[in-house]
């Protein structure tokens, strides 16, 4: 069992982004993993030891997007490969798509490709169909159990109405949710391996396609204003009291 | 000027911000429904009565199932021939794929979760957050048609004039699938977070009541989970009580107390509902941008130092379990039900 895991490297949650110059800054907060995608990491993993398979990382970033291709391999992936490109500038998710589908061309297909659901950066959402659409592959999105018998692979999809589960004949793509499992834990031997791969990064040149013209652009960037209101808070000398209060305060904001 | 708008449903229940979506497109110009999928009459017919100029029903054994092969191929079709300039959707985990490939077979860009949407000439100029709601951006898109889901609640929605009559059109569908529907799950119900105008969301402390006691025979993870039901039982019965949904924080999720499907926050919904009512929540940034879009927020907690205090509107330093039943006591009497 071939699989991939496509992953990408953000700012950390915890970073205070804001605009400035036009351009997203994030200070000197660190650049990790896309939480989303640890998921995918854990999924591609529990396929290879559920089916005796390899699992690469891959990744479409800068050189330094190489830490988060090693926290991948430190958590158990057996290769890592990285697209890197100075004309790689301003993808859109249709030209990150259509990089990935090359890459994995490149690297000879595989049986699984996995995404997490969004990055949490754009949070479009969108490379996961795209790729699966370019590749021709079937898309099993928001998998939040997966279960592969032969070529058959069965997911249950975690949508607004419930469960529903989908069939499909691999090679497909999935991406994946929370209920996935809890990434694990980079092990210690993991995190020495991972510190001494010697990652290859591959150019547009290497893949044999130019870069893809962004579709979609920016033309600002906002800074919302910051809450400033002050929290009123509601005290009474019992809980009737407390609620009675309460209840005339959230009727008056006419909101019911 | 004229604007495709998928109605997006679910065995014929619609997500109302496919209505916003059709009131959008009509301060645009014309607004063309489309509605997919196996004897769906009903959906044209609330297309026609919520203002759409043309409804286009692609009705087919092939779509009675969504799948995202078949209904891209059937969108793609569609908008290569009639070209139009907008093609709007709700934001639901359908419409991502949805949008997402029809987009690469029409050689365009889809703008997604948009908060705003504005025509400039020939082309729109759209708002979203991106960074977890830390940034809005304002993007554009260079490829025709201009593809866009917009978030539920984000734009009005129009009003039903039952009995309008309209043209409604049929249309074949196109595309293979690869994929099979097995079927649903029953163990979760539907949960719609997104275009719930309340939310009552549960946390960690909604299993923290020492004066439970649990049925014997329960291990401590069990009795944790049967306390947390409780909890939950009178969060639930405050939400009922108001017509809304039922939230909960990933502590709560991972706990067990309740389905992945409820969870507000980073890796659950983003939701911005009227109201959003936090009990036994702590307020850390994951949850915060899933909820701090809500108009008005309470916070409950016995935590007078509790980060959620700080995005909230009111706030009850107090057990939830003592202070939930009494609001909704009270508001049961205030609104005469
Ligand atoms: C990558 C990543 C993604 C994440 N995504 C999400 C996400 O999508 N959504 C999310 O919610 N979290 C998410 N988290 C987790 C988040 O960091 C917090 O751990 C989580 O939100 C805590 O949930 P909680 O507030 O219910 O629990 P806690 O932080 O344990 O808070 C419980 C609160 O309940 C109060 N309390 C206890 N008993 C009572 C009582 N009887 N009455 C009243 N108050 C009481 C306590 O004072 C406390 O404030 C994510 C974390 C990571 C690292």
């Amino acid at each position: 069992m071939k699989i991939i895991a496509c992953i990408k490297q953000v700012p950390d949650s915890e970073a205070k982004v804001k605009a400035e110059d036009g351009k997203v800054s994030w200070g000197d907060a660190p650049l990790v993993i896309n939480p989303f995608d640890e998921y995918a990491v854990e999924g591609a993993l529990q396929q290879k030891e559920a089916h005796n398979g390899t699992v690469t990382a891959l990744c479409v970033g800068p050189e330094s997007a190489k830490e988060a291709l090693k926290h991948a391999l430190a958590m158990g992936a057996d290769e890592a490969v990285l697209v890197s490109d100075a004309a790689l500038n301003d993808l859109d998710t249709v030209g990150a798509a259509k990089v990935l589908a090359a890459a994995i061309q490149k690297i000879g297909g595989a049986d699984m490709v996995f995404f997490g659901r969004q990055t949490l950066d754009n949070g479009a959402g969108l490379t996961p169909p795209q790729t699966a659409r370019l590749l021709g592959y079937p898309m099993l999105g928001l998998a939040g159990s997966i279960k592969v018998e032969g070529s058959a692979v069965t997911v249950e999809r975690v949508l607004e109405e419930g469960r529903q589960i989908m069939k499909a004949t691999l090679p497909a793509v999935l991406s994946v949710v929370q209920s996935i499992g809890e990434p694990r834990y980079p092990s210690f031997m993991g995190i020495r391996k991972a510190s001494k791969a010697n990652i290859p990064v591959w150019s547009l040149a290497d893949l044999g396609i130019s870069a893809p013209a962004a579709v979609v652009t920016r033309s600002e960037l906002i800074t919302p204003p910051t809450n400033t209101r002050e929290v009123e808070m509601i005290a009474g000398e019992t809980p009737a009291e407390i609620a009675e209060k309460l209840a005339d305060k959230i009727i008056a904001e006419k909101v019911l | 000027m004229k604007t495709f708008v998928y109605i997006d449903h679910f065995k014929g229940e619609v997500q109302p911000a496919s209505w916003e979506a059709l009131g959008l497109a009509k301060s645009f110009g014309a607004a063309i429904a489309l509605v997919f999928g196996k004897s769906v009459d009903a959906v044209a017919k609330a297309a026609v009565e919520y203002g759409a100029d043309e409804v286009l029903v692609a009705d087919d054994s092939s779509l009675e199932d969504y799948r995202a092969e078949t209904y891209a191929s059937t969108l793609a079709a569609l908008a290569s021939s009639l070209n139009p300039n907008l093609i709007l959707f709700p934001t639901t985990a359908r419409t991502r794929e949805l949008a997402a490939m029809s987009a690469v077979d029409l050689n365009t860009g889809v703008l997604t979760d948009l908060i705003a949407l504005e025509a400039n000439g020939d082309s729109f100029v759209a708002t979203r957050p991106i960074y977890e709601g830390k940034l809005m951006e304002k993007i554009v898109c260079a490829g025709k048609p201009v593809m866009a889901t917009i978030r539920g609640r984000a734009f009005p929605k129009p009003e039903r004039v039952s009995g309008k009559s309209g043209t409604v059109t049929k249309v074949t569908a196109a595309g293979e699938a690869k994929s099979t529907v097995e079927g649903y799950s029953a163990s979760e119900s539907a949960v719609n977070l997104g275009d719930a105008g309340i939310i009552v969301s549960g946390g960690r402390g909604v299993s923290n009541n020492p004066a439970l006691t649990p049925p014997a025979g329960m291990d401590e993870k069990q009795a944790e989970v049967w306390r947390a039901q409780q909890g939950f039982a009178l969060v639930t019965e405050l939400a009922k009580l108001l017509g809304g949904a039922v939230g909960a924080s990933r502590a709560a999720v991972d706990g067990g107390y309740i389905p992945y499907a409820h969870q507000v926050g980073q890796t659950g919904k983003v939701v911005a509902p009227d109201l959003y009512i936090a009990c036994g929540i702590s307020g850390a940034i994951q949850h915060l941008v899933g909820m701090r879009n809500a108009k008005v927020i309470v916070a409950i907690n016995k935590d007078a130092d509790a980060p959620i205090f700080k995005q909230a509107r009111y706030g009850v330093v107090g057990d939830l379990f003592q202070i939930v039943p009494a609001l909704t006591e009270a508001l049961k009497k205030k609104l005469g039900k």
